[in-house]
């Protein structure tokens, strides 16, 4: 997927999808038609439920509905965000390359701080060892070549909080 | 974890997106040559396994609202309790603990960038400690699915 516009352009939700939103974001019933359940749930018929679920994809703020891997479980035990000081000329053509690679499971520009931080690219990796979360790293290394001023792996060692929910019900 | 070829195509398959239409896993039966109970019993068997964490909604979260990754340089004598304070305070919605003197990294979520920046502010005064703000710039590949090398895997 290509550039995507940055974090302000956010779009205003109305309440019903909001509340749509809130009921789904851990999942849909597994049953026949989920949408009924849906519908029920924030008191609108199946039929607009599921309108509305094609709407919302129409205009970007669904990506899809998915089966979502637990990365983690499959056996994905390594995740290494590796962090890249990339030259500014060169940072986007290099993200976009970087990104299209098959291991790698999001890749952002972010700003420097230095001198505590350096880093503007971010890559994530993931791997069944840390060998493997090396390897692949490497790749993005030759990759990016001269225009890669340094560059980390920060290995997580706990998940301390993962949630799908973003968005609370407004009180 | 021991899935067969039918479960590991239904993960391959659809974790880049299932169709949004009222039978949806009717529709991913056809697709796999199974009946739509099938689909429903595997993905309740791959959901209570772990497999998968969900069936459901993948949102753009800068389409829903404002968000940022931050990281703080904790203590390490105090770093159970500095990730168990940003674990309560509203908007988390991830805190991973990584290998680095900054090692805790969190999202912070809000309906809009004005609330964001409150929290932010208020999150960095609670804590006393100073946060890297690192927000989106550019997103290079947004699509979260990668390919899973089955034959990899333990």
């Amino acid at each position: 997927m290509s550039t995507s516009a940055s974090t302000s352009e956010s779009t205003a939700l109305g309440s019903l999808d909001r509340e749509l939103i809130v009921a789904t974001q851990q999942g849909l019933p597994l049953v026949s038609n989920p949408w009924e359940e849906v519908g029920e749930r924030i008191g609108i018929s199946g039929d607009e439920a599921l309108a509305r679920f094609q709407r919302l994809q129409a205009n970007g703020v669904l990506r899809r509905v998915a089966a979502v891997p637990n990365h983690y479980r499959l056996g994905y035990h390594y995740n290494g965000m590796t962090v890249w000081d990339v030259d500014d000329e060169q940072v986007r053509e290099l993200g976009q390359a970087t990104g299209e690679l098959p291991f790698v499971s999001h890749c952002y520009r972010r700003p420097r701080h230095r001198p505590l931080w350096p880093y503007n690219l971010f890559a994530m990796v993931h791997g069944t060892s840390r060998d493997e979360v090396e390897t692949k790293a490497e790749r993005i290394h030759e990759l990016l070549g001269d225009a890669c001023r340094g560059h980390q792996i920060l290995y997580s060692s706990a998940i301390l909080k993962k949630t799908g929910l973003r968005l609370q019900r407004k009180r | 974890m021991q899935l067969d070829a039918t479960d590991r195509r239904l993960i391959d398959r659809y974790q880049k997106g299932m169709p949004i239409t009222s039978r949806p896993f009717l529709a991913m039966g056809e697709e796999l040559g199974i009946p739509e109970e099938a689909v429903i019993g595997r993905l309740e068997a791959l959901q209570a396994q772990q497999a998968i964490s969900r069936v459901g909604p993948v949102f753009e979260h800068s389409r829903a609202g404002a968000s940022l990754l931050a990281a703080v340089a904790a203590p390490k004598e105090d770093i159970d309790q500095v990730a168990d304070r940003i674990n309560h305070f509203p908007g988390i919605n991830h805190n991973y603990a990584r290998e680095h003197e900054f090692n805790l990294w969190f999202v912070m979520t809000a309906p809009d960038e004005k609330t964001l920046e409150t929290r932010l502010d208020e999150l960095e005064k609670t804590l006393a400690l100073p946060f890297l703000r690192l927000p989106m710039v550019e997103a290079y590949h947004i699509d979260l699915a990668f390919n899973i090398d089955w034959e990899a895997l333990p």
